[in-house]
């Protein structure tokens, strides 16, 4: 058996890691830092380097260059077998021809672990992910969701350090999701260990995660809690592939203390300026926008915009609307079940507190990438 | 979609009858082999086991079916192994190469067997592998091998190899992850292989007939000078021997693997 603390979370470091396939460079410098014991998430869309990266910290793919230390030793080379790392494949990836407790036992018979212990943690194993009654079972007998959860026991039996998730739960439906992603949470509470998650979907990294690192072209663009990254996005991707975002893009002008955007001969203002010479957009939170009917009276918003509904959809907390501004830009407001409500068409105009809107860099990779 | 009677009826005759031109020619030889005079003649006449009685004790027969035994015995291991290797270095090969090479080792199917005797005939007299051991299974195990690469091919094509990738984050190096996973999901492959292997070597006639001398014959060389010498009923009984063990193999081979398949549903 290891010794007891070693079961309790490995910190990841991630030294500018690149990986090239050719002349495609499928990571690009990725520097990461995982503490111990944290769940770290790993978003981003399809081809922007998550999943490899993660691919990198199993072992199953080298690196072109970089540094990669788990628990401070580096596993640069280590072939993923020796590297004693749990992980979870969005395939279940069972053995077919075994029972659900001889893939739980699996890698406990490969550590030659004694046969009463084997089969101690094997209940253990299964019964934390609440499967201990189909140890006789053949993984062809279960549903989707039951297999992924006996790969997860089968994953944390060994008591590895470190727990890798590839998209583990993107092939069950959207109920049975949401149930594992609080079971996931669960197990991570009791374990202790050290979990990396990846997923394209941020809403499951927003459930789950400790810290989320943000992935684009194989790099990262940001890293930290889910509030940190939809509160104070570092980059105009960030900002659109977390949460619902509006984008205003216009004519700069800009001077010491604020900036200033003209979109269809409206002007609207924040009390900032960024730094460098890239033209700046204003992006807004859906519930920093309000909706008004034309002249009602906006006390306190110093910023108005004029559009029309396109798109009105009712969410039982609320509505969403989606308002098509006189440029031909889309903005996306959330309001309150309380407030007016507005159908499609009807002309309306946009309030906003200046304070509220991000200045963030122009990137049209941004859109680009998530469509 | 649901059939008509008169349809499903008809469908049955037809089946039936094809089943029966298929089967009835290999049945003909079972009543021969009771046949109380020395005669191939059909409808045999009278009965006894005399034939069984001489393929017994007969040292010409029983030495060639020992001689076929033990060569096909040898050449169904040869050609599993090296069929096996070579499928699974296909597998893991890329796609160009591959192919090309896939299609040099399945020549031996597709070459008309006279040629290759003819081909096999003319190194073995320099090579002096005529009329022995050595020189029969070489042979066998390059027509063998053809089967045993489609037969495992097969396996390893609907074998999820991220299975692999599992087993290695478990802690399985290569050959571990490939003798506790990778072998057992194409076990079956590898069986069906070894019996076609076990059975091509067996009733391999045409270039056994160019190898063979009289000190050393095969079964079917055996049956072939035999029944060109005189008609000798002892065939026939060979004949319902194999037949009789061909579909006791088959059978329980595929009772075994319906038993396995329902277990794991």
């Amino acid at each position: 058996m290891k010794p007891a603390q070693e079961s309790k979370g490995a910190a990841i470091d991630l030294e500018s890691i690149s990986k090239a396939y050719g002349g495609f460079k499928a990571l690009d410098g990725v520097s990461l830092r995982i503490e111990p014991g944290e769940f770290m998430t790993l978003l981003g869309p399809s081809g922007s380097g998550k999943t490899t990266t993660l691919n990198v910290v199993a072992g199953f793919t080298d690196v072109t260059s970089g540094k990669l230390l788990v628990g401070g030793r580096n596993v640069v080379g280590v072939p993923a077998h020796k590297r004693n790392i749990g992980v979870v494949f969005q395939h279940y990836a069972l053995f077919t021809h075994m029972s659900v407790g001889r893939n739980v036992a699996y890698p406990l018979t490969l550590r030659g672990v004694d046969q009463a212990e084997r089969k101690a943690r094997v209940a253990r194993a299964l019964d934390m992910v609440k499967m201990g009654d189909f140890a006789h079972r053949y993984p062809s007998e279960l549903s989707g969701g039951q297999q992924q959860r006996v790969a997860l026991a089968r994953a944390i039996v060994f008591d590895p350090p470190l727990l890798l998730m590839d998209e583990p739960l993107g092939a069950l439906d959207k109920k049975l999701r949401e149930w594992l992603q609080l079971e996931i949470k669960r197990i991570h509470r009791e374990l202790g260990t050290t979990f990396v998650y990846v997923t394209h979907d941020q809403e499951e990294a927003l459930v789950l995660s400790d810290r989320i690192a943000v992935f684009n072209r194989g790099r990262i663009e940001q890293v930290g809690t889910g509030r940190e990254l939809y509160d104070e996005p570092a980059t105009l991707f960030v900002g659109r592939f977390i949460g619902d975002s509006t984008v205003l893009r216009g004519e700069v002008r800009s001077d010491g203390a604020s900036t200033a955007l003209t979109i269809a001969g409206e002007t609207v203002t924040a009390p900032r300026r960024i730094a460098g010479e890239t033209s700046p957009v204003m992006l807004l939170r859906p519930e920093k926008l309000a909706i008004r009917r034309p002249g009602q009276d906006a006390a306190g918003t110093t910023n108005r915009l004029p559009g029309t509904i396109a798109e009105a959809i009712y969410l039982g907390s609320g509505s969403k609307y989606e308002v098509r501004l006189d440029d031909g830009s889309t903005a996306i407001v959330r309001s309150p079940l309380t407030g007016d409500s507005f159908g499609l068409g009807d002309k309306v105009e946009l309030c906003f507190d200046g304070a509220d809107a991000k200045l963030l860099a122009e990137d049209s990779s941004a859109d680009a990438t998530l469509t | 979609m649901e059939m008509k009677p008169l349809t499903r009826l008809l469908l049955g005759l037809v089946c039936l009858l094809v089943a029966i031109w298929l089967v009835a020619p290999t049945l003909v030889v079972v009543p021969m082999s009771f046949n109380e005079n020395k005669s191939l003649a059909f409808p045999p006449q009278g009965f006894s086991w005399q034939w069984y009685q001489n393929f017994a004790t007969s040292p010409e027969w029983s030495a060639s079916f020992l001689n076929s035994l033990k060569v096909a015995s040898v050449v169904a291991v040869l050609a599993t192994v090296l069929g096996t290797l070579a499928a699974f270095g296909l597998d893991r090969m890329k796609a160009g190469p591959a192919g090309l090479l896939r299609m040099l080792m399945l020549t031996p199917m597709v070459v008309p067997g006279v040629v290759l005797a003819i081909g096999i005939y003319a190194v073995y007299l320099d090579t002096h592998l005529v009329g022995t051991m050595l020189g029969f299974v070489l042979a066998h195990t390059i027509l063998a091998l053809p089967f045993v690469l489609i037969a495992v091919s097969a396996s390893l094509e609907v074998f999820d190899r991220r299975l692999e990738t599992a087993a290695a984050s478990l802690g399985a190096g290569a050959l571990t992850a490939f003798r506790t996973v990778t072998l057992p999901l194409i076990l079956p492959g590898i069986l069906s292989g070894l019996l076609f292997a076990f059975a091509t070597s067996f009733d391999e006639i045409v270039v056994s007939l160019f190898i063979t001398n009289p000190y050393l014959k095969t079964l079917p060389v055996q049956i072939f000078s035999s029944i060109t010498r005189d008609a000798d009923p002892t065939v026939a009984a060979v004949g319902t021997i194999l037949l009789l063990a061909t579909t006791l193999l088959i059978g329980g081979g595929m009772l075994l693997l319906g038993r396995e398949r329902k277990g794991r549903q």
